[in-house]
């Protein structure tokens, strides 16, 4: 090559950071623009979850603990939804808290999306609560497991516990039938596994992101029965819920995560073109120094 | 004296506790009981110390005009703001029982409103930053790299729909080479068992460092070197 002159190889090894920022940007605009939605199937380690939920007879107490923030909804979120939207069409009772302080405004979301849009029946107080959170991360979790209402001795709003029907027959953890914690990272599903699935021999089934899940995967399937990673767990969890209920499908936001992975698809496709246009490049240069030393 | 006291209460409350896990019955079961109650009293004073110690750092920066003190204030003034909103629960019910984040009081305005998009902008920065560096950083140097490149791949094309619809074609006595039963291959065997082995010599080294703090060999906590 003439000095001065840049060939393919000097502008890839110099391309400007914000070339890639765009593509990023386009390969997630577009897909959200033009409706681009897949078929989405459900692993085993996401059917699990389904299929205890499924086997929980009506009225059966299910904790649902919301260990995540604004930072993570977008992946929380939806599974958090698509589980509670299963229990209560099941007849389930939930019982919300979170061992986050951010976990109560994504409860409240929660609770505008699905009780309120679509369950609009279910009493508070017999059918589902909000306990809120409390610090004390494992501390807590370990205190609850043997002794819930010395802990919430209220509900969220300040209501005395015992004057809920639902919390009559609760004492702790141990009177759960499941507990599925969402969350993202400490406290979360790891500790609810450590402080009470395994001590107090309690189901336990987990919603983490994507970049969490591979460290939990050592307590499937003994200690955690199910787990949901990332955005594709949550649209597992969506299609599972849809096929088995049909009813679910197109309403507003029982399929938020099966719409989102057109976009997770491109945006994955985009990284992996990026990593393997960098080797290209990287490896033409290495042979173009080759060929310059033998020369 | 006081070194003494603390190594005491540590023993004795670390023996007891450990008690606790084996011996299910009083006074050991009523004491995992009350330890747990007093360890979530204790962490929630953890919020007053962490709190009162950030005021501590940022405010002798602002005071000393250190590196970056104006963002000091920055963090100072939102602490504040939101304490005093939540403290005194300004535009919700009043009262200490009220909920500080009811519909229309300023804590939840300021929440909604500052706190959620901000914190989800910094997460969704990451995205592009990841697709940086995935360009600039992995390379296919030596074997391992390479190794690593194509688990790579199969988890990034396994973790989306597109990883059936590439590999659905393939007959039965090659489905072990279908992309998501690959992706869920190596997630539950040889990323599993890395994990497994991390996890078992982090869960030894906390069982060896609990001892040494019990028995009082390991005195940092005190302030001072362990002798």
């Amino acid at each position: 090559m003439a000095k001065g002159k840049r060939d393919i190889v000097d502008i890839l090894k110099a391309m400007d950071r914000r070339v890639i920022f765009l593509l990023i940007a386009l390969s997630v605009i577009i897909p959200l623009v033009f409706h681009l939605v897949f078929s989405v199937r459900t692993s085993p380690i996401v059917q699990a979850i389904f299929d205890k939920m499924e086997s929980l007879p009506p009225g059966s107490k299910v904790l649902v603990s919301f260990d995540y923030g604004p930072s993570t909804a977008p992946e929380n979120q939806p599974m958090a939804e698509a589980i509670a939207r299963h229990a209560l069409q099941r007849d389930l009772k939930l019982y919300f808290m979170a061992v986050w302080a951010t976990g109560p405004p994504q409860t409240e979301l929660l609770i505008a999306d699905v009780i309120n849009a679509d369950f609009p029946k279910k009493a508070y107080g017999k059918d589902w609560i909000n306990l809120g959170f409390k610090a004390g991360n494992q501390g807590l979790i370990n205190a609850i497991l043997l002794d819930l209402k010395s802990m919430y001795t209220t509900d969220v709003h300040g209501a005395p516990i015992n004057s809920f029907e639902m919390m009559k027959d609760v004492q702790n953890l141990t009177d759960m039938a499941l507990i599925v914690c969402i969350g993202s990272g400490f406290p979360g599903v790891r500790e609810w596994v450590q402080f009470a699935g395994d001590p107090g021999d309690i189901p336990v089934a987990g919603g983490v992101t994507a970049v969490e899940a591979p460290l939990l995967y050592p307590y499937y399937p003994r200690q955690l029965l199910g787990l949901l990673g990332g955005l594709q767990g949550a649209a597992e969890y969506e299609a599972a819920l849809v096929k088995a209920y049909p009813q679910f499908k197109g309403r507003a936001n029982s399929e938020q995560a099966v719409q989102l992975m057109g976009p997770q698809t491109v945006a994955h496709l985009v990284i992996i073109a990026f990593v393997i246009v960098g080797n290209v490049a990287f490896f033409a240069e290495r042979r173009r120094l080759a060929r310059a030393k033998k020369a | 004296m006081k070194v003494q006291v603390p190594l005491v209460i540590t023993f004795i409350v670390g023996f007891a506790l450990i008690a606790a896990i084996f011996v299910p019955h009083d006074p050991f079961h009523a004491m995992d009981q009350n330890f747990s109650i007093y360890f979530d009293l204790i962490a929630v004073f953890a919020f007053i110390l962490g709190g009162g110690n950030l005021l501590k750092i940022h405010g002798n920066k602002i005071w000393k005009r250190g590196r970056d003190w104006k963002y000091s204030i920055v963090t100072v003034v939102g602490f504040l703001m939101m304490m005093i909103v939540g403290t005194f629960k300004l535009g919700g019910p009043p009262g200490l029982t009220g909920d500080v984040a009811a519909d229309g009081s300023w804590f939840k305005f300021m929440y909604d409103s500052i706190f959620v998009p901000l914190q989800s902008t910094m997460f969704s920065l990451l995205a592009f930053f990841v697709a940086s560096a995935s360009y600039r950083a992995f390379r296919a140097k030596t074997k391992e790299a390479t190794i690593l490149l194509i688990a790579a791949f199969i988890i990034l094309i396994g973790r989306t729909p597109l990883g059936h619809y590439l590999t659905a074609w393939l007959p039965q006595p090659l489905q072990f080479l279908h992309i998501p039963n690959l992706s869920n291959w190596i997630l539950s065997f040889p990323s599993m068992a890395g994990q497994r082995a991390i996890m078992i010599g982090i869960a030894l080294g906390i069982i060896s460092t609990s001892l040494k703090l019990i028995l009082g060999i390991e005195r940092s906590y005190l302030g001072g070197e362990g002798k």
